[in-house]
Parts: C-alpha cells; structure tokens; sequence
C-alpha cells in the first residue's frame, strides 16, 4: 500500500472530510455504548437531544463552546506556524487568575478604579499573562532549538501547581469555608447574559467576532501571510526575506493571549471565580477542536459547537442510560484520529 | 542542611530512589525506541494510563501479576501499532498523531474503569508485586522484580542496539530510510516493529504503578511522567545508558523533594507551599531538556514521514 | 545455443499520471561490458533503473537476469538476483560509520550478534580489489563527496554474509559531483569490474564520459528508446541528436565591455554558528554586463557563498559593497537594493509549495507598498502582477486553477521559470533589470529546453547590464555561460580568470585543490 498525491482537492471533498469522520467516530463509539450495556439508538438520541435537543440544551451547549472556540483559535493560529502549543490549559489558568487578580482582590474591590476601566485592564492582563506563558517555550523553540510540544505540556502541570499554591494561599477566598477558591468579581464585572433564563454570556459573541477576525488576519493581513508561509515553508519564508523570529514570536503572544482570554471569559462568564477544576481539559480540547476544522478560524466555531455539544449530551445520557460521561471524552479522540485520517485522504489516494 | 546530607545518606531514601526511577526507566527506553527508528512516540502519556488500567483489571479478574504485566505490555504494543498505522503507514505528523493516541488511550481507560466499575468510590485494591527480599544485594532487595527487570533491560537495549543487525536496522531506518530500503530491508516493518516493542515498554511502565508501587488503578495517577519520559531521551542523547543516568537522577530529585515536603521546616528552613516542590521534578526536566538541545544529534529522519517512491 | 545476457529487459513500459515515462524499452547487458544508458533529464532513464531495482513496478515488460525473471517491485529480490545500484542521491546514514553503512542489510535480522571483524576484513579486500579507498569507522558525515560515492559503490559489491556482491552495477550520474579526477578514479574502477566480469550500467547526459567509458551506448529520448550504438564508431553530435531529436541553439553568448563594479569582496570571511570558518579570504569583484562563474565540488563553500550574495548571512571580517555600499544580512534590503536571488534548492527554499502561484510570485516584494498597505495585502494588484509574470516568463502548468493553481503541481521547470520571474522582474514600482543575479545552480533537474530558457534569461539580463554570479557544478554550463571562472575550494576562492584561459584539467586541478599537473588534456570546451 502507498499514498499517492493528488493532482488537485476538490471542494467536495474539504467539505466531505469532517462530515465523514464524524460519522466514523459515532459508529466507532457505538462499539463502547453496547458494551456499556445500553441501547446504542436510543443512547445517541439522548446524546444529540442532550446537546441540541432543547432551548437548554443549546443554550448550555453555547456557553460551552464559548471558551472552546478561544482555545480552538488559539491552537488554530499557533499550528498554522508551526508552533505545537500544547499548553493553552496551563493559559487558560493563567488568565482566569491574572483576571481575578486584577478585577477581583482586595475583598472583591478590586483595584480603586471604575468598572468600565478595570473590566478592559482586566481582561487585558489576562491576554498578557498567557501571551507571556506561552512566549517562554517559543523563544526555547527559536533560539535553542528545544520542541515546544514537550515544553508547554510540562507548563500545564506547573501552572496548575502555581493556581493550587495561590488559591490555597494569597487568592483564597476567606469566605469561601475552606474550599480553594479565589475572591468571585463584583455583578459589573461580569459578562453580561445574552439570553434570559440561560448561561449563554456576552463572551460568545467575543469569541465570533474573533473567529471571523482572525479568519481575516490570515487571509487579507501581511501578517496572515507571513503566519502561512513560515508555517508551511519556513526555509523559502526565510529565503524571501520574511521575519521568521519575528512571526513565531507574534504567533506566540496571539495564540497565549487567545487561551488567556478563554480563562478570563470564563471567569467573567459562567464562574464568577477561580477554581482548580474550572476547565475540564479546555485546552487540549481546543488542540482537537483546532485539527477538526483543519487549522480554519471560522470553523473552529463550528468545530467547537460540536465538542461542546458531545461533552453537554454526555452529560445528559449518562444521567438516563447506564453509559458513563467519559464516552464525550473518547468521541472526541476518535474524532481527532479520523479527522486525520480524512484530511489526508483529500490530499492522497491509496494505492496499492 | 546537615539534615539532608543524612537523608541522602540513608538506604530508605535510595530504595525510594529506585522506585520512583523505574517506570522512567522502561518509558524512556521506549521512547528510544521508538525515536531511535525515526518516530516521535507521544502517546506515552496515555498509554502508560492504558497499561496501568490494563495490567490492575487483568488481576484484579485473577491473573497472575506477570499476566497482569504481559497484559499491559500487549496493551502498550496495541497502542503502539495505531499509532505507527497513522505515522508510517499514512505519514500523519507524528506530534498529533501521538497527542490522538494519549487522549484516545486515556479517555478509553476512564471509560474502561466507570463501565466496569460503576458504584465504587475507591478502586478495588489488588496483592501487588512483593519486594524481593531473598536477593543479597541491599538496595535492590526491597525493589519487585520489575525493577529488576527495568534495570536489565538498559544493557539489553543497548546490545541490541549496537550489537545485533535488527538494531543497525533500526537504527538505520531512523537515519536514512532510503539507504535501508536500498539494502533490501522493508521499512515499514522495521518502524511497526520498534513501535510496537517500544509501546509494550511503555505500557509495563504504567503497570508498574498499578502492579507495584501502588495497588489500584487511580485517575492522574501517571500525572505527566510520560512527558518527562519524552525529555528523558532528549537528555540521554538516545542512548539506553545515559537514559538510565537520566532517569536515576530524575528519580533523585523527585524523591528529595518529597522528603523536603515532609520534612520540618522544608528547604531552608522557609515552610513553602508543597505545591512548588511538586513543580520542581516538571521545572527540572525543563531545564534539562534546554541544557542538552543544542548540542543534540537527533536521528536524521526522526520526524519526516518515509514515502516510498516519492523521490 | 548461446548463452543468455546478463541483463534482458523485455518492453518495459511504465506511466505515472499523464506521463509515460518508459515506452516500450527493451534492452541486453553482456557480462563484462559497460552499457550508457543516455539521454535529457526527464527522458527515463532514472525511472528505467528504479524498475530493474524494484523501487517501482513497470506497468508492462518482464526483467530477465541470465534467462530466470526477476520478481518486480522488491530491492530485496533485485540484490539477491546480483544487481546493486548507486543512486544519484546518496542513502547514507551520516551519523554511522562506513562499516554500519555497508554492513547493512547483510546478516539475518534474528542473529543476536554482528560479525564485525569478518564484515571489515570483506570490505577492505573488496576496496583493494576495486581500487576504492575508504576508512571503514570513520563517520560517512564527515566524508567528502567523492568518498561518500566510494562508499555507496563498496556497499553493492561486498560479498559478506548472506549478501552476494553484485554483478549487476548501475550508476546513476555518478560524475555529477566529483572532479574530473576523481572521475578518472571511477573510471579505472570501471575498468578493473569489467574486467572481473561484472557489467555496468553508466547513466549520464555527458557525451564526453559516455563515449569513453562505454562499449555501447542506448539513447532514451521522452521514454523511447531511440538507438542503441557501439561506442566505437559514435560520435558527439551523432548522440546529441538522437538525444535531443532536433537541433539545439546554444544559448547565444555576445561578450561586451563590463561595466561599473557591480560587488566587491575583499578578504571576506564567515564562520557558522559553532565558529568553524566556511570562508576565508575572500576577493572577488564582479562588473555589470559580466558572468562569473564559481566552479567546484559542492560542499566547498558554494553554499556560504551563496548565501552571504543572497543576504542570508553576515560576514564574520572582510568587506562587502553592493553598489559601493554595505547591506545588511536581511534578505529584504538585497531584494531591495536590486538583487535578484535563484536558490539551489527550488522545491523547498525558491517556493513554499503549498501557496498557490499568486503568493509565491509576491513572496519577496509582498511588503512593498506596491503590494501592501496599511498591512493589508492589495490582492488585485498582487495577482496582477502573478499574471504578468506568468505571461512574460511562459509559466505553464496553469490552465486549470490559473493564479491559484497550487505551485506544488508545477514541473521542476516551470517552478524555476516562477523563480526566475520573480527574482528579475522586480515590483510594478521598481521594474526594471536587477542589478545583480545570485543563480546557484539555476537548471539542475531541468530538461533542455528549460535549462535553454534559463540561460537565455541569464544573459538577456547580463546584456541589459546585470552582473551575473552563476554557481554551478556543471563545467558544460560554465563554459558556455561564463565571461570569467573561479574556482572554490575549501572555503577559498582562486583568482578569477578568463574563460578563454582555463582548460578542463586546469580546472579540475583547481576543483581538487592541487597544485600539481598531471598529465594535461585539452578538451574542446565550446
């Protein structure tokens, strides 16, 4: 068996591609639903009505994916250079609690200055605080030549480290009776609701306007192109005279303030608070969300709309049908290796 | 620091030593293994969780604890052969193919543990390796076999390597795939095989948390180690003799911080949160992997996907 | 009846894609003969090879070897059967050393133990029986290049364990990139196989090497085999001709008065990252309307050469005027400053091969304000000016995906073509001849009515008066193109001196950096 290049990738196909790996993963998935016990039809039709089937569930599903389209787009921009940044959990952290530091301490004062001042300079230094974590492993990837993959997966552990240090000590809540917790932010400081009844927050809006922002940076910007060159051609980038250093280093601080964010959205959002478990995998969840909509900003929105809607209906059916919630997590691994698979099947033909 | 010279000194602390080095022992070589052929193995992670879980359920359902290990280690090389379907086979970048199988393998455990134990708080516990107390020799005498085991395995590996032609082999579809498969070898057998036995390894690492330094399967037990295993290699230059230095000293640091944690009074004398010692193994294998990139010879073709005929 | 050839191969005909690239070939080898094999680039003759030596499987055609077929597809059918091949690209693991590297594939994968001893004893005897000296633990990474060729042709002959020597040699290019010593050097080897009995096949497109070398020489032309003649009775413009199947217009040369010193190099050195010297000592002064060519081995300090013209590396001592002034080692000023820049490596460094046509042809000047505001990249105008590019400089390959068409499709030719536009016609704001052209190795891989093209561009631009420095390993391109020719050796560049002035010896004197005359021979280097 060999691959052989195609001359061409026909449009049918890049639109194929992700619709058929989802359905590979949901076959492959029934494999584990059967032997969990439970009726495969009437599991996955929990499943989907869980995720989609009701105002709540759309609505739960959305304020989800809010934080996953940020990790997703964070990924996305750092993969199109090239640069594995594997550690948009360890920022994700990093900016919830540079958020909370800023908007939150002094027993829920804050800093003395207005909230149409501070919520900016909040949501600021949470952008800064992940842009300058992932800056760290970048630069060890420029100039020393260190693989960032294993950088900023060690990161992760040592940034929620610093999060359990910190909210067990100089940002714990006293209020809070013990449990690790950091100070809530004051009502103004929060993101308001989009939808009544709901947790739907103004942060999905953020997080589409960006997705079609950074969709624009990388097709109209010099920067878009720089971005896209050195990522898929770095000699020749250098060759023609494109600042490589310059790009990864830009790449970086985009892609870390973009899972920075995620952690200040979620905070402002849905929380109110900084806890230890706050993200459930947000962001290695944002590396498959990424890959599933083939490094393409506007359908990362897509693509996390589907995650978000995988792990809230996991949710639901394993509270009716004996099929425990860890099956969202497998359904998006699964999703992952055929989406890969797919992808290069638009690109190559087996042959034998 | 009187006080940690004693520590240093005291056999506890070396068994303690030992111990903690033994799943970096046989992860590293793995690892090696595979990168030695060329291929970047990121599934470490998820498939030491895939062992552990493997090699606790198969005795906990009455195997023996050496069938608990075979388990494991058919588990690691199951893992392992999907993820050289992915990179040899089809040329799918080796980072996220790796990343697919650590979530994959440890997403499956998770589920695996709750579908086969839905009701239980704590996990069941199992009688576990016991240390091997009719052995001479002091240190090793309060290690389980799979300590032993690890420690052959690093002369082994290093014969094998550059003492046998399968290890040439290997070696050489690691560097120059083309001049390989100019000598009549078949490359693609070659890399499934290295990945295979160097994910088995991989897979008896987790075991040996499940089997022998504890005694139940618990989630994040394995808690980054597979990524140290990743530094490791880098460290020890990809050879089996400087993985074994690397891991020991590893192992050193993790096991002094430990005690630094319990001790009055902590590193000196400051009482610092426990959680900056618990960074200090991950911040070392930092460090580590910074000092030695520069100069490292990587195997030529570790990374690019070999694609026969296009020249 | 009479015995079987060595080698029968029986109406091979292979196809991949819209090209067919072996049509119907059937050919003999005798044992103890050399067999050319010779034609263009692109004419088949690799593809022919890597079918007898199983890399590919012909679509048609059986392989016979002294009458019993050979299975297709495998190498490892293709050396047990006797054959052993010398890629043109070398497959040697730089980081082992020349004993791992032949003793590869030898012993059965199960043995727990290498026989070393008896491997480097087998490969020594083999080395002085070839005349193909080598140090079986030195590290092949740090062998030269003519060394390295040592090595690979050692590989295909050792008997040693359960590997046969070959009696089948194929060679392919193999004097592509030794000096014309060391060419000799191969060529008494070739000599002492045959007369062990071995038979050769001899890939090249130099007519010179194929009249010597060979007893008989087959002629493939765009995958026909189109003659096959004693060398004896052959001569040059009899093989030209069926090699090419119409007569070829050199490149048409007018020498003229250089102009104003275009650069100039004075004691010029530079060190790589770990210090080790790349050049050293450096002069060099070029002069509008002029060619210069850079002749020598590759791996000699063409690369820094190149690279320090091309603004991707600094100078470490010495001077370095452009126009009379400094620039910086930043790719973008020497673009700037009017230098148009042909990489070597076309694939990986002249394009990035997944973009399509448009942004490549703006990959240099995209920042421009030609082509850019406010960081925004004016797609009309950049593609305006892809389309004219692609008219003036016959880019074909478009008519499907026009300006979007991925530039990984295009030909190796029609990529270079690409480049070559890029790099001369400037930006809409600037337009206009370059000022001085860096081609390094500007037809490597090209068929001969590419490398035709590109020589025409070279000197229609070198006669608008640009300065021309062509790096170059082909000494046939050289004598063609070159006003003047230096030649570099380990890091030091010789005197340059007229192109009238050198003959092939002296130059290939100067390639191997020896001082010494041997015995001279004049060849006609029209």
């Amino acid at each position: 068996m060999r691959l052989e290049r195609r001359a061409q990738t026909s449009r049918r196909a890049l639109l194929l591609a992700p619709v058929g790996a989802v359905l590979l993963t949901l076959a492959l998935t029934s494999l584990l639903v059967a032997w969990a016990g439970a009726p495969i039809a009437r599991a996955y039709l929990l499943l989907i009505e869980g995720g989609f089937g009701s105002r709540f569930a759309i609505t739960e599903t959305l304020t989800r994916a809010t934080p996953l389209i940020l990790t997703g787009l964070s990924a996305a921009v750092a993969f199109r250079a090239r640069l594995y940044n594997i550690g948009a959990e360890g920022q994700l952290y990093a900016g919830a609690l540079a958020a909370v530091a800023v908007g939150g301490l002094h027993g829920g004062e804050g800093l003395a200055l207005s909230a149409w001042l501070l919520f900016p300079l909040m949501i600021a230094a949470a952008m800064l605080a992940g842009a300058l974590l992932l800056l760290g492993p970048a630069l060890l990837k420029s100039r020393f030549g260190v693989d960032e993959v294993v950088t900023t997966l060690l990161l992760n552990f040592i940034v929620l480290l610093a999060v359990s240090a910190l909210l067990d000590g100089a940002m714990k809540d006293p209020g809070a009776m013990g449990w690790p917790q950091s100070v809530a932010l004051k009502d103004e400081l929060q993101l308001s609701r989009l939808l009544s009844r709901s947790r739907v927050h103004t942060g999905l809006l953020a997080a589409l306007v960006l997705s079609v922002a950074l969709w624009a940076l990388l097709r109209f910007t010099t920067l878009g192109f720089e971005i896209r060159a050195v990522g898929s051609g770095p000699r020749a980038a250098a060759f023609a005279g494109m600042p490589v250093t310059a790009v990864g280093v830009k790449v970086a601080l985009l892609s870390g303030a973009l899972a920075g964010l995620a952690g200040a959205v979620e905070v402002a959002g849905r929380t109110g608070y900084v806890t230890l478990d706050m993200s459930p995998g947000y962001g290695m969840s944002g590396v498959v969300i990424a890959m599933l909509a083939m490094l393409n900003p506007l359908a990362v929105v897509a693509a996390a709309i589907f995650v978000a809607g995988m792990l809230v209906g996991a949710d639901s059916m394993s509270r009716a049908v004996a099929v425990p919630t860890y099956i969202a997590d497998v359904i998006v691994a699964i999703a992952l290796i055929c989406m890969l698979v797919a992808t290069l099947l638009t690109q190559y033909r087996i042959r034998r | 620091m009187s006080e940690a010279l004693d520590l240093v000194a005291s056999l506890p602390f070396w068994v303690a030593v030992l111990r903690i080095a033994t799943p970096l022992i046989l992860g590293t070589l793995g690892v090696l293994l595979c990168e030695r052929a060329g291929v970047l193995n990121l599934g470490i992670e998820g498939i030491m969780v895939a062992g552990a879980f493997a090699g606790w359920v198969a005795v906990y359902q009455g195997a023996g604890l050496w069938t608990g290990v075979a388990v494991a280690a058919a588990t690691g090389a199951a893992f392992g052969v999907l993820h050289a379907a992915l990179t040899v086979s089809l040329g799918l970048s080796q980072h996220v193919s790796g990343l697919g199988i650590t979530l994959l393998a440890t997403s499956l455990s998770s589920y695996a543990y709750r579908v086969s134990f839905p009701k239980v708080d704590r996990p069941p516990t199992i009688k576990p390796f016991a240390p091997m107390a009719d052995l001479g020799l002091p240190v090793l005498n309060a290690q389980t076999p799979l300590t032993l085991l690890a420690l052959l395995l690093v002369p082994l590996m290093a014969w094998v390597l550059m003492r046998t032609p399968l290890g040439l082999a290997w070696r050489m579809v690691g560097e120059n795939p083309a001049a390989a498969e100019g000598q009549g070898l078949n490359v693609v057998a070659l890399r499934y095989g290295a990945i295979a036995c160097g994910s088995a390894l991989m897979g008896v690492a987790g075991a040996f948390l499940t089997l022998s330094a504890f005694n139940a399967f618990y989630f994040n037990m394995v808690n980054g180690r597979g990524w140290v295993c990743v530094a490791l290699v880098v460290f020890a230059s990809w050879r089996p003799g400087k993985a074994l230095l690397g891991a020991l000293l590893f192992a050193f640091f993790d096991a002094l911080q430990l005690r630094l944690q319990q001790a009055d009074g902590g590193l000196l004398g400051l009482s610092l949160p426990y959680q900056l010692y618990l960074m200090l193994p991950y911040l070392m294998a930092i460090v580590a992997l910074v000092l030695v990139a520069r100069r490292a010879s990587y195997p030529q073709a570790l990374m690019k996907p070999y694609r026969k005929g296009e020249r | 009846m009479p015995a079987p050839p060595l080698l029968r191969l029986n109406s091979i005909r292979k196809r991949f894609g819209s090209l067919l690239a072996n049509d119907d070939i059937s050919l003999d080898l005798q044992r103890g003969e050399v067999l050319a094999l010779l034609g263009e680039n692109g004419a088949g003759k690799s593809t022919l090879v890597s079918i007898l030596f199983g890399h590919y499987v012909a679509d048609a055609g059986t392989i016979e070897i002294d009458g019993q077929p050979l299975p297709p597809g495998r190498p490892s059918a293709a050396l047990a059967a006797g054959i052993g091949m010398v890629h043109q690209h070398f497959t040697l693991a730089d980081n082992l050393s020349v004993l791992d590297n032949v003793m590869l594939g030898t012993e059965p994968l199960w043995r727990p133990w290498s026989q070393r001893r008896a491997a480097r004893a087998a490969l020594l005897q083999t080395a002085q029986r070839f005349g193909l000296a080598v140090n079986p633990d030195a590290p092949v990474g740090s062998l030269s290049v003519g060394e390295r060729q040592r090595v690979e042709i050692l590989k295909a002959l050792v008997t040693f364990g359960r590997k046969q020597g070959a009696r089948i040699l194929i060679l392919d290019e193999p004097t592509a990139v030794l000096t014309p010593q060391e060419s000799e050097s191969l060529f008494a080897s070739l000599a002492q196989m045959v007369q062990a009995g071995l038979g050769v096949i001899f890939i090249s497109h130099k007519l010179d090497e194929v009249l010597r070398v060979s007893q008989r020489i087959a002629v493939l032309r765009s995958g026909r085999l189109m003659a096959v003649l004693p060398a004896a009775g052959a001569d040059k413009p009899m093989l030209a001709e069926a090699m090419v199947g119409r007569p070829v217009a050199a490149a048409i040369k007018h020498t003229r008065e250089p102009g104003a010193v275009v650069v100039e190099l004075g004691a010029a050195s530079v060190r790589d990252d770990a210090g080790r010297s790349l050049l050293a000592g450096l002069n060099l002064r070029l002069r509008a309307g002029e060619v210069l060519a850079v002749a020598g081995v590759a791996g000699n300090g063409q690369q820094a050469l190149a690279e320090l013209l091309c603004g991707e590396r600094a100078l470490h001592q010495g001077t370095l005027m452009v126009d009379g002034r400094a620039l910086p080692a930043r790719p973008r000023e020497w673009v700037r400053a009017g230098v148009a820049r042909i990489p070597e490596d076309r694939h990986a460094v002249g394009v990035v091969a997944d973009l399509p046509l448009w942004e490549n042809a703006v990959l240099e000047r995209y920042a421009a304000p030609a082509f850019a505001r406010h960081g925004l990249i004016d797609r009309r105008r950049a593609m305006a000016h892809a389309a004219d590019l692609v008219q003036r400089f016959d880019v074909r390959g478009t008519e499907s995906a026009g300006l979007q068409t991925p530039t990984r499709s295009l030909s190796g030719g029609n990529m270079q073509k690409l480049i070559l536009g890029r790099a001369l016609a400037g930006d809409p704001d600037h337009p206009g001849p370059p000022r001085l052209i860096v081609a390094n190795q500007p037809t490597w891989g090209l068929d001969i009515g590419a490398v035709a093209y590109v020589h025409q561009q070279l000197l229609d631009a070198c006669a608008a008066g640009a300065a021309v420095l062509l790096i170059s390993e082909d000494l046939d391109e050289i004598f063609a193109l070159a006003d003047r020719i230096a030649v570099m050796h380990q890091g030091r560049l010789g005197p340059a001196r007229a192109r009238a002035d050198w003959t092939l010896a002296a130059i290939g004197l100067a390639m191997s950096g020896s001082g010494v005359d041997h015995a001279a021979e004049v060849v006609d280097a029209a």
